[in-house]
């Protein structure tokens, strides 16, 4: 009886949670513009989302920014473990880790507004007008990738054997030889996850984009935002559900490639 | 551990430092960075809060109370979208972690999925399911019932928060759960607790830090929105995010824009801090 319960309890959930996804997906093949009424099926507002360069511009974009900015993060988080994994000071090292925090506690809101006050003012200092672009963007979206790809890789530093890169360096490595030889490769998981994080947060930021951008450099979600603001248009359908069977595909193929690397991996972490 | 402070206290007698400069200085690009981006931003936060086009002025913050309705129906809607989501999301959390191996990779799929579609999809999605033209309110007609004006109503802003950060619920309360101990349960079971006492003496107080993580990741987010009340309030209902945000499009009002938004920070930095007193774990997703 209590397993048909929690069954069943699952089952409305869930069904309630996938809903307006469902629905969506199915209404994007509508081929009248209602939301009501199912008249045929279409791949129209596909194909006028395809013809949408400013779409298609924007999808570069966000691309171009989650790349550029999770590397960027993860360069200087990973350098930033070392530096943190080395240092002697125990507070300086707590003060480092929960300013670094500051953009994950914060609400996106107060992060987004505090990075375009900073923004607003370098502006009235340099007196440009095109200030506001790709390079705040990747100032923001960097800043608030670093402490996700510090908390990925700073724990496979902990767990790093000293005594390995004590023996590199008693064999004739310096220090600096040592860390990019023995070191760096077996961080490299905690770094690869914390890329994939990166990418994921920036490529799905809207809020703190919304406040750091310019009508000159838009994002896919800033795109959304923009031609959702009024009016239901179709074509924004379409473009929801493409993202959503991209998002499946890959979470289907991490979860189904995932189980081989998660059997060897569990161990480790105990 | 023990070997390891033996050895650096070793190495602290050979040498003063045995660190390498490159060592030393790994971090320093990341302190540069978070000095200027995550500092100095909030210090213009808390610059623009205090001053106005004269200078310095606390006329920013006093005037605030102007807003007072506006912080205590954002407050408001974010405790009751939280307080839905932990009641609907703890059970399913722990059913979850009660099913079997196989059964609980595929919901996990499921529950990740929509956090990772956007947030602005999902709440479009549930705005064009539930609008006054949707899917619900014409089946409605067809049937011969009323038609529901969600959308515009407190009720679906409400709706709107606990339909899209409810996996944020879950998701750590899942985690917790499933690594609680079997053996605890099966102790408590043995000693004689029935499976409700099992629940509320050990299970609970076990999965406290999932708890107290699942409740920061609702209501933070659920606090500062200004999407959802936008589509799911039909602009209706202003909340501090929407507020925040209004403001914060004309250079003008950028300075009361701040005090709010510091006022907001503030909050929810102190509640952020009350929680993690409460969570004897390290919290995992908090600091």
């Amino acid at each position: 009886m209590m397993k048909f319960l929690s069954k069943f309890y699952m089952v409305i959930v869930f069904a309630l949670l996938y809903a307006p996804i469902i629905v969506l997906v199915i209404f994007s093949f509508n081929d009248g513009g209602s939301l009501s009424e199912f008249s045929g099926f279409s791949f129209k507002w596909y194909a006028e989302l395809f013809e949408d360069e400013t779409a298609l511009n924007a999808l570069k974009n966000s691309l171009i920014l989650a790349i550029a900015s999770s590397l960027c993060a993860t360069v200087i988080a990973t350098f930033a473990a070392l530096g943190l994994h080395h240092m002697r000071k125990k507070y300086v090292k707590n003060a480092i880790k929960s300013v670094t925090n500051i953009p994950m506690v914060n609400p996106d809101i107060v992060t987004g507004v505090s990075m375009m006050l900073l923004f607003v003012a370098v502006a009235g200092i340099v007196k440009s007008k095109s200030f506001f672009g790709f390079w705040t963007m990747l100032i923001a979206h960097t800043t608030f990738n670093l402490p996700y790809v510090l908390l990925s890789v700073l724990p496979r530093f902990n767990q790093l054997d000293r005594s390995l890169s004590d023996a590199a360096m008693d064999l004739g490595c310096t220090p600096t030889k040592a860390f990019f030889k023995v070191e760096l490769p077996q961080i490299v998981p905690g770094i690869i996850s914390g890329v994939m994080l990166a990418f994921t947060m920036s490529l799905d930021d809207f809020v703190i984009s919304h406040f750091v951008s310019s009508p000159n450099f838009q994002t896919l979600p800033l795109y959304v935002y923009n031609q959702t603001a009024h009016n239901v248009k179709f074509s924004m359908y379409a473009l929801c559900a493409l993202i959503i069977a991209i998002i499946l595909a890959i979470l289907l193929v991490v979860n189904f490639t995932g189980s081989v690397n998660s059997k060897r991996k569990q161990p480790q972490r105990r | 551990m023990a070997r390891f402070n033996e050895k650096k206290k070793n190495s602290a007698v050979k040498k003063a430092d045995s660190r390498s400069l490159f060592q030393r200085m790994a971090a320093a690009p990341h302190i540069v960075w978070m000095v200027m981006f995550i500092v100095a931003p909030m210090l213009f936060v808390v610059y623009f809060a205090f001053t106005d086009d004269n200078g310095f002025t606390f006329s920013n913050i006093a005037n605030l109370s102007r807003y007072s309705n506006v912080f205590i129906l954002s407050i408001a809607f974010a405790l009751i979208a939280t307080v839905i989501c932990l009641l609907i999301g703890y059970p399913l959390a722990y059913f979850m972690a009660k099913s079997k191996p196989k059964t609980r990779k595929i919901l996990l799929v499921l529950l990740m999925l929509p956090m990772w579609c956007n947030l602005l999809i999902r709440t479009y999605a549930l705005m064009a399911l539930l609008d006054n033209g949707g899917l619900l309110n014409s089946f409605l007609q067809k049937i011969g019932l009323n038609t529901l004006h969600i959308v515009g109503s407190d009720f679906g802003v409400i709706l709107g928060m606990v339909y899209d950060f409810l996996p944020y619920m879950v998701l750590p309360i899942f985690t917790t759960i499933s690594k609680i101990d079997k053996r605890y349960t099966e102790a408590a079971a043995d000693l004689g607790c029935s499976s409700w006492q099992t629940m509320t003496k050990v299970i609970f107080p076990l999965s406290v830090s999932g708890v107290i993580s699942g409740i920061t990741m609702v209501f933070v987010p659920s606090i500062s929105t200004f999407y959802i009340s936008q589509k799911l309030g039909a602009g209706k209902i202003d909340l501090i995010g929407d507020t925040i945000e209004r403001l914060f499009q004309t250079p003008t009002t950028y300075n009361v824009g701040a005090a709010i938004s510091l006022v907001m920070m503030i909050l929810i930095l102190i509640s952020v801090g009350i929680m993690n007193k409460f969570s004897d774990d390290e919290g995992g997703i908090i600091i």
